[in-house]
């Protein structure tokens, strides 16, 4: 093939990779080089630059799946030059998805037949899957008001403000008006009344959370419903409810089988699921399962002759890999409830362990709930002389990644550091976590001049805050953060580019 | 971890997979099972079903890569666990990422400064990119209307009916209308005249394909370049084109540099490329370039404070596996332009010699041109008593998966088999696909019989079909011109029957399974 002519013509191929010019050369930023380079060099050069990424297992803000079992991996390399598209040419794969469809919303209790087939797909992630989800809505919806004669042209959709990115990309593209219920300190996610009183007539759905991105606590969906049910039977507009269970759809069903959530309750319609978070399987998949056939408008479904066989298709993305779906596979056999059961048992024990390793220190304060997504939200009770971000920008020098964060409106003025339990983090790790916070603690107690530094650099008197009243001096700290927040940024978005 | 109480519960674990009950026990399908199974046992069972599926490398249906270098597969590896979205957390990756997007928006010939950023963006595939690209025009085009206070309920994009599905997906999702330039026998792409004049106010953009995925064929992108430029003049309605490069874009710039098709042209305001098309990576990249700035509209770009830092987002996927982005780093650099052009010439080499192959045996028309994607579609030239159908059927028996056809409106009595040529795809199989080829020819032709039976199942009225079914039609016509043309006429009739029948059946086979 092409690539031996490279070989032949230079006995660079003899050097050892760190004895060749390969590493003398500056690697091409923006243009193709003109010339190949051996592979063993291409591999060296990459593999030693990206060892300046942080760790994925020590990232403790995402809560994507970090590790995976050799054998599962040793499955995913095998599938890995599959396009997952081509179901005519591979028959097996496109069956796993299936089955994996059909086990999941067995799992979320939708009404079926023992036998008959879910209505469901695969995605990229929950950001697809909720796209579709709302898609289906929006479809339901004007087919419904033109049915009416009524006009179509201002859908919108009531979420609470905690909802995730993929919600506002959701609405702003696909053009629906995004109602949020505003959030207020002590309580972080979206009440069901205040939902339900900004639901009209051009209300395509509304968007439950189970498993808020910023504390982890559920929705009370029940609560919803019920709410819901009744102005629906007062209005007659049928508003049906999304859960958008990414984080929780694979925890409640096997810490929390009693609580009621999913298709149990007759107004929820569509549910999405991140299998790359608590479905433990490597970032790239993710699960849109609708209640019936009727909740899928057929005339968002594609059945086209692409490969020279029929495939229906109801999906953002076409072409991806097929690993993942055959990952999910695995673990769902693998494991099974019981395994899944013990996995996310595991994880709450860590938690509470950390939880209170943290609470122990006395100077912080929880933010999340028991029940929930496994992880821990946490803020300082006093972070006058220093904030949380100080804390995670401390806990990176042990390696730690911890995000710190402010809270969405109204409740901007409250920030609160995050650590997501995953399967991988065990119980030791947790005991060295509240080791090493400790120790920030401790350092940042040292470090009283440099809060006083920032605060001459951003020009405020320092007699005033040392003196002046407890509540000017959050003002100004909240400034001098914001102020250094933003020196930090603008030096992170000057080396990226659009996206 | 828990995992290990499933070894000391039970003495299962010590036998070997194939010793063990769980190669007895039906594997769940429609629940998860309520215990966990030890995992050689779940790799086992799960490696054995997927022998049943066909094998990738075999797969001439396919654009998509099918095979990578083992040191690309272990930076591959090594990558799975990282999840592409976190920038803060792995800014490498992220970097590895604009450094691809400039690479390829220099490719196409982006009007650049030297150190200037490209406006880019990888994503999950082509569909992916079309429909931001999509998105973008039609923001700014609402905006335009906007601004002139005129209405904006009716955009519609104009393209070629041998688009792509990405594209009619767009347009229904998205709620554009697609206004399709039909094809006509022997001209299977959009025809610039036509699309020029289909063009009107509501016209978002003109899409044009650089690579059909019918037939492999390039576009011309200038002349509608032209044309358009001299109706905006006209009309003053500044029609942008976007160009799906998602094959030609990583094969023009090597092998046919001087064709213009990319920012060259004043008018192609975005472009988009599949990575894992002849990006040499596999399934699951693509790229989407703008010309500059202003044609990316920045009110669609979201700022989040999702893990803790600020994060500009233009795509629909948010979570994802960093592994292909880092492959197509290492293939950037790993080839070079000389790399990718030597791919290039190898694939259009073996392309041409498979084309002659074909031709040799006397019995087909070859459909693809020279010039596009290296593949080579085909049609029987006289598939009155087997079709292209059947020959796709029966090189399955010999492991070959390609693929049979009918071509879009309005040329839907064609059908083609077409054979894509891949980076993996030697002179050794191409040989090998021509000997099996003439092997099959050879088999059908002594197959005449199957045909008439079914004749003679479907249709029993008309005195042509009956002569036929009596052996008698072919040979000894009666009025020879008058009865060989409704025998034609029948064949074709029994042909479609046939095909329709089969067609039912795979859909009944597919409709087992759940939708998509």
């Amino acid at each position: 093939m092409a690539l031996s002519t490279a070989e032949v013509e230079t006995d660079e191929s003899v050097h050892s990779t760190f004895a060749s010019r390969y590493v003398r050369t500056t690697l091409p930023r923006f243009k193709m080089a003109e010339h190949s380079i051996p592979k063993e060099a291409a591999y060296q050069i990459i593999n030693d630059e990206l060892m300046l990424d942080g760790n994925p297992r020590l990232n403790l803000a995402s809560f994507v799946t970090t590790w995976m079992e050799p054998e599962c991996d040793k499955l995913i390399m095998s599938s890995i030059n599959k396009n997952y598209v081509d179901m005519d040419e591979y028959p097996v794969t496109t069956e796993l998805q299936n089955r994996c469809v059909n086990m999941i919303a067995r799992l979320f209790n939708a009404p079926l037949g023992d036998s008959e087939a879910a209505m469901g797909v695969g995605t990229v992630g929950s950001s697809e899957a909720i796209m579709l989800a709302g898609l289906a809505f929006k479809r339901k919806w004007q087919n419904k008001r033109r049915a009416a004669g009524l006009p179509t042209d201002s859908p919108n959709i009531v979420t609470g403000a905690n909802v995730q990115v993929c919600w506002e990309k959701f609405a702003r593209y696909f053009e629906v008006e995004l109602k949020e219920v505003k959030l207020r300190e002590g309580y972080y996610v979206m009440d069901p009344a205040k939902a339900v009183e900004m639901v009209d007539e051009n209300t395509i759905c509304v968007a439950a959370i189970l498993g808020s991105t910023l504390n982890g606590e559920f929705e009370d969906v029940k609560t919803l419903n019920d709410l819901l049910a009744e102005k629906n039977k007062e209005t007659g507009w049928d508003t049906p409810i999304h859960v958008d269970a990414a984080s929780g759809g694979f925890i409640a069903p096997f810490l929390y089988p009693e609580l009621e959530w999913d298709f149990r309750l007759p107004l929820v319609k569509s549910i999405n699921v991140s299998g790359h978070k608590y479905g433990l399987v490597y970032a790239g998949i993710g699960w849109v399962i609708w209640r019936n056939k009727e909740d899928l408008p057929d005339e968002l479904i594609f059945h086209i002759n692409y490969l020279g066989a029929d495939q229906p298709t109801f999906t953002l993305n076409f072409s991806k890999g097929s690993s993942q779906v055959i990952a999910q596979y695995y673990q769902l056999i693998r494991l099974g409830l019981e395994g899944y059961r013990h996995v996310m048992e595991n994880c709450m024990e860590n938690m509470r362990v950390l939880k209170e390793g943290l609470e122990k220190t006395g100077r912080i304060e929880i933010v999340s709930k028991d029940v929930g997504v496994p992880l821990v939200a946490f803020s300082l009770k006093d972070n006058s002389s220093h904030d949380e971000f100080e804390i995670a920008d401390l806990l990176r020098r042990y390696g730690w990644i911890v995000p710190a964060y402010t809270m969405p409106a109204d409740a901007q003025h409250v920030t609160v550091l995050r650590v997501v339990i995953r399967e991988d983090f065990s119980r030791t790790l947790a005991e060295r976590l509240v080791n090493d916070i400790q120790k920030v603690l401790h350092d940042l107690d040292m470090l009283p001049s440099k809060m006083k530094a920032k605060m001459e650099m951003a020009g405020e008197d320092a007699d005033r805050t040392l003196f002046g009243s407890k509540k000017t001096e959050m003002e100004t700290q909240r400034e001098v953060t914001t102020l250094w927040k933003k020196f930090v940024m603008e030096r992170k978005n000057k080396s990226s580019g659009v996206c």
